[in-house]
């Protein structure tokens, strides 16, 4: 389906750079090791600036999921309703990502099930990172 | 502590009590009709009309007359509507009319400039700039009050509704996502709370052992009761909605499980309160209605992508925390509590954050299907909220003022109304507001 674009900024470029590159990483505190997503100026643990990039496992579960019925965005209006899923990340549970789940029907989003992470295009040579369900 | 600029706020724990405590009070009230749209033709309804009517009502209900007004702080939020998107809506591009409507003043917004241009306040002295919405408004008039910036404040606040589907247009129409958007929007949330109060409750569901129908239905049927028992609410005016369990959980879902009757009914309406010091509200209308607290900023914010149950039980015990200790009240004290209910999802944890008549986590459930009728003993949002009359967010407010009068009519409860905490607080917003029938 049609999605909003991200516009990355400077703050964000480098996660997208990685995504468009099918790698999905989070900051990680280096003073008190906290992955950290969406990325901040800041770690919103400790508060240092020490922040790097860290490539993740890739691999999450479903916490639990919407169903957007009638959202208000242009572009994702014409496919509801649709799966609004929320990931886990393996190694940090507090991190979590937001997924369509492509492929489950909407309203049967298997809560508690495995997930991979995956890449799809939403314009022209930009990805955004998705899940799928592991089979 | 100042009403310059941002230094009245009390937006973080620590402060101890608020040290004006019985020197302010509220002392009137008042309300324009609620509608569910301007139709673009009736002047004697636009957004500035209406704004004057309820202020007119306001001062009438005080006993005051406009050339007592010495402060006057008008909220220059517009809320719905398709042109604009995200947050705000215009009445632009359009041809306006004659003044004082030959601009978006007086029809999108009402500004304290426009007020008084139009509304007889020969006396004001202090009508701030960048007033916050209702729920930091109703603090920032108590503080002005207690600092001597004005002895007799009126506060208007409007609620507007334009043409076009609720918020489509604007940036909500864009193809590029900037900003925080750029983590939500290209899934498909455009933003807002009824993402980020939804996950908690699916999570609150499995953690205690219940449904979101079970949860929150019986709320929403009550808080539809309540606003029956408001003369000037908009389904007192307009009809009743006759809403029952059954059509509450067979409405249409918007972002599921939240349904529509879970969403409270944009409409264009103004309401307005006067605050006067103590010394003033004396020889008022009405038994005064004093301030204990007030309170802003935030209790906390998602960790992540998504806030989960763990971020909102934390955030709203800290909001909890904040209100109790500048009022001096504990849970057992507040007789009546009118949270802010523009999705019914805020309810289950902010019941159990602050702990009202002894509701604790995990306890919501059983307390909501309860018997929390005005007539019984466990009254809770007496006044019906935003969910019962309209999103007007007056309702918290009007109703613990009157019932603390002893004037609710048909809501008055059958309990102790000596104390309040209302609050328009979206969210995990600080911004409630103590009151209590005596001064300390």
């Amino acid at each position: 389906m049609p999605k909003p674009i991200p516009l990355p900024n400077e703050l964000s470029s480098p996660f997208w750079t990685a995504v468009n590159e099918k790698r999905l990483e989070v900051q990680n505190c280096t003073d008190c090791k906290t992955l950290q997503y969406p990325p901040r100026p800041a770690c919103r643990n400790c508060g240092s600036e020490k922040l790097e990039w860290k490539e993740t496992s890739g691999r999450g579960h479903i916490l639990a999921f919407m169903v957007v019925a009638d959202g208000r965005l242009a572009r994702t209006r014409p496919d509801q309703p649709f799966n609004l899923a929320v990931i886990t990340l393996d190694e940090d549970p507090r991190i979590n990502f937001y997924s369509n789940l492509p492929g489950v029907p909407a309203w049967r989003a298997p809560v508690g099930s495995p997930v991979e992470v995956m890449f799809e295009e939403v314009g022209p040579g930009q990805l955004i990172h998705e899940w799928k369900l592991v089979s | 502590m100042t009403t310059q600029e941002t230094g009245w706020r009390r937006d973080k724990e620590g402060l101890g009590l608020w040290p004006h405590q019985g020197k302010v009070a509220i002392t009137g009230w008042g309300m324009s009709p609620v509608d569910r749209r301007w139709d673009g033709i009736s002047m004697n309804k636009t957004l500035g009309a209406y704004a004057i009517l309820a202020s007119q009502l306001a001062l009438e209900d005080a006993g005051v007359k406009p050339e007592e007004v010495d402060g006057l702080l008008c909220c220059e939020e517009n809320m719905a509507g398709a042109v604009g998107g995200g947050s705000s809506a215009i009445w632009a591009p359009r041809p306006y009319f004659d003044s004082p409507y030959d601009s978006e003043d007086g029809l999108t917004v009402v500004s304290g400039e426009w007020m008084l241009k139009n509304m007889n306040l020969p006396n004001v002295k202090y009508a701030p700039e960048h007033v916050p919405a209702i729920g930091e408004q109703m603090g920032m008039a108590a503080q002005a009050v207690a600092d001597g910036m004005c002895d007799v404040a009126l506060v208007v606040y409007t609620a507007n509704n334009l043409e076009g589907r609720y918020r489509q247009g604007g940036e909500n129409e864009d193809d590029y996502v900037g900003g925080n958007r750029q983590w939500s929007a290209p899934w498909g949330s455009h933003g807002g709370l009824m993402y980020s109060t939804n996950i908690p409750l699916h999570e609150y569901c499995a953690k205690y052992g219940t449904t979101w129908e079970e949860l929150l239905g019986p709320f929403v049927v009550n808080q539809h009761r309540n606003g029956l028992m408001n003369e000037w609410g908009f389904y007192s005016l307009h009809g009743a909605s006759g809403l029952t369990y059954e059509d509450y959980v067979n409405s249409r879902p918007i972002i599921y499980p939240l349904r529509l009757w879970d969403c409270d009914r944009p409409v264009n309406a103004v309401g307005a309160f006067v605050f006067a010091s103590a010394e003033r509200a004396k020889d008022m209308r009405h038994k005064p209605v004093y301030v204990l607290n007030h309170n802003q900023g935030s209790g906390g914010a998602a960790r992540s992508t998504q806030e989960v149950l763990e971020d909102t039980e934390e955030a709203k015990a800290r909001v909890a925390r904040m209100v109790y200790e500048g009022s001096g009240l504990s849970p057992r004290d507040v007789d009546i509590f009118n949270p802010y209910d523009g999705y019914s999802t805020f309810m289950p944890t902010t019941l159990e954050a602050f702990e009202w008549h002894g509701v604790k986590k995990g306890d919501a459930a059983d307390f909501l299907k309860g018997d929390i009728s005005v007539e019984g003993s466990h009254p809770f949002c007496s006044g019906g909220g935003n969910l019962g009359n309209g999103r007007t967010r007056t309702a918290m407010y009007i109703d613990s003022i009157e019932q603390l009068r002893g004037t609710a009519g048909r809501r008055q409860v059958t309990v102790k109304a000596e104390t309040a905490i209302c609050a328009f607080a979206p969210g995990n917003s600080a911004a409630y507001l103590c009151l209590s029938s005596s001064a300390p």
